[in-house]
């Protein structure tokens, strides 16, 4: 078993009677510390005010998703269930419906008939993001938000396609 | 009308009765937002700024929340003693804020509440009544760290008011009077042309170990041990709630206020300034004067005791009562013997 070494008070001793006497008695010790927190004291604060400034938040922050649309506004996704699969939250529920048929449509299958993610269930892990083979499901940097009900958390698909606009501005009271 | 005021003694009396007992009380609210602001500006933040201009108004807010809290009595406590720990906390702080004088007139009238011949003496005493009513919550409260916490609190009281004594004996030795008038009035006018002839210049050592047992005695970090909210959650006043916190809350300032202000009376010397003889003539523009600096004093010397605890960690217990014991004892008793050998064959002070 490793040996700890607690410091002992004839220890704490032999270390003190190693130092000059002036630093003993803490004195330029306790002044060095009166400057650091005196020159802290007339610093600018860093405090953000939180209602009226907003922090600035990183491009890169996973904060609520989005689905992409291509080119003719359609919808990406294809209901692979990909994203639900990987999702270890199981935030996700997709249903899938046959893909309508004309122009844009070409090649597909499927598309999700509901698409809902429970934004009360979400880690913001992203896997889902990286799960997806057609790039169809991304993450803003919105942060998450608050509702006073809880079927609001639940994110449908029309809220989902344009989620990447930013918000409108809160109703004033 | 003055003449009529001051040459009524009860009137005038009364007069004075309210205006230190109102600076007092209005000494504390301010206390707790420079405490708050200050504490905010050592760690760079805003610190209250939402209730009235500059958050000055938050004390407000606060002792009305205070009072509207749920009045609660803890299981087993010891009803009467409970009762009365927060008053007895309160009241020295108020009561010896009275000894001192705060003002006075060209002529030299003090203007305090009173000032008897032995005030300073009267000082010591009232002051360690505080150690009662922490002791008293520490023991009623029925929990074992507000038991602690009162335990710590007399032990500290009672290792630093020796402290304290020794370095005011020694002061004593200098000044020849008890009465903080007449120690404030020694202390007017300048030495070698440009130092003060506070007591703080004239013999610093007194003023040094006077502060720090003033830190231990008002419990104010580094020597924080018996509210300690990392170990003692609160310490003595755990069980408190509402208006009965506040209380104590208050007697804190309160004595951190009175403890200043004695503090500058004895070593700063109160309300002098060096040059104000000489720029002021008039007798009551003198006293508002020198109202003013003693304030400013008082304020300067409570603002380094926050700088003091945003600096130093709080210390350990033993070490706590080591220093007292084994150092400054042992230095306040040294400092005596100097001081009187120096006045007695070197005739410092005649």
């Amino acid at each position: 078993m490793d040996q700890v070494h607690v410091p002992t008070n004839a220890l704490l001793k032999k270390v003190a009677a190693r130092r000059p006497w002036w630093v003993n008695v803490y004195i330029p010790a306790l002044v060095r510390g009166l400057t650091v927190s005196i020159k802290q004291f007339f610093k600018k604060s860093v405090t953000i005010q939180y209602p009226e400034q907003k922090a600035v938040i990183n491009e890169r922050f996973r904060g609520e998703h989005y689905l992409k649309r291509d080119e003719h506004e359609h919808m990406k996704c294809v209901a692979c269930y990909m994203c639900a699969t990987a999702c270890p939250a199981n935030c996700i529920h997709i249903e899938a419906e046959p893909a309508p048929q004309g122009p844009g449509w070409e090649g597909r299958d499927k598309v999700p008939a509901v698409f809902e993610i429970d934004m009360l269930k979400c880690i913001y892990c992203g896997y889902c993001v990286e799960a997806c083979p057609k790039d169809a499901i991304a993450m803003t940097n919105k942060i998450p938000k608050v509702y006073t009900d809880r079927k609001d958390f639940i994110y449908g698909m029309q809220k989902l396609l344009y989620n990447d606009q930013p918000d409108p501005p809160a109703p004033k009271k | 009308m003055l003449e009529e005021v001051l040459n009524n003694p009860i009137l005038f009396t009364a007069i004075k009765l309210v205006v230190s007992f109102a600076i007092v009380l209005a000494a504390v609210p301010m206390l707790v937002w420079m405490e708050r602001k200050s504490a905010a500006r050592f760690q760079r933040r805003e610190g209250p700024n939402r209730v009235g201009p500059f958050g000055l108004l938050q004390s407000v807010a606060d002792a009305v929340k205070l009072i509207f809290k749920e009045d609660y009595f803890p299981k087993n406590t010891d009803k009467a003693v409970f009762l009365l720990a927060p008053i007895l906390t309160f009241m020295p702080g108020v009561i010896s804020f009275g000894l001192v004088s705060v003002t006075a007139t060209r002529s030299g009238q003090l203007l305090g509440l009173t000032d008897i011949n032995m005030g300073l003496l009267v000082m010591l005493a009232i002051s360690s009544l505080a150690g009662y009513g922490i002791a008293f919550a520490g023991w009623s409260s029925n929990n074992q760290y507000s038991l602690l916490g009162g335990i710590r609190s007399s032990a500290q009281l009672i290792s630093y008011e020796i402290v304290m004594g020794l370095s005011v004996v020694a002061l004593l030795l200098k000044t020849g009077s008890l009465s903080l008038g007449e120690i404030v009035q020694q202390q007017s006018g300048v030495v070698f042309g440009f130092i003060p002839r506070w007591n703080l210049f004239m013999w610093p050592p007194c003023f040094f170990l006077f502060l720090l047992a003033a830190f231990a005695e008002t419990s104010r970090a580094p020597f924080d041990n018996p509210e300690a909210e990392q170990e003692l959650v609160g310490g003595y006043h755990t069980e408190y709630t509402g208006l009965r916190y506040a209380w104590f809350m208050f007697g804190e300032y309160a004595g951190l206020w009175t403890m200043c202000s004695i503090i500058t009376a004895l070593f700063l010397g109160g309300w002098h300034f060096p040059g104000m003889g000489r720029l002021i003539h008039d007798e009551w523009l003198f006293a508002l004067v020198g109202f003013g600096v003693f304030i400013v004093k008082v304020l300067a010397l409570i603002f380094f005791f926050m700088w003091m605890r945003w600096t130093l960690p709080r210390m350990r217990w033993d070490q706590l009562m080591k220093l007292s014991w084994t150092r400054l004892i042992p230095i306040a008793l040294g400092n005596l013997i100097i001081l009187a050998l120096a006045m007695e064959y070197g005739g410092l002070f005649r």
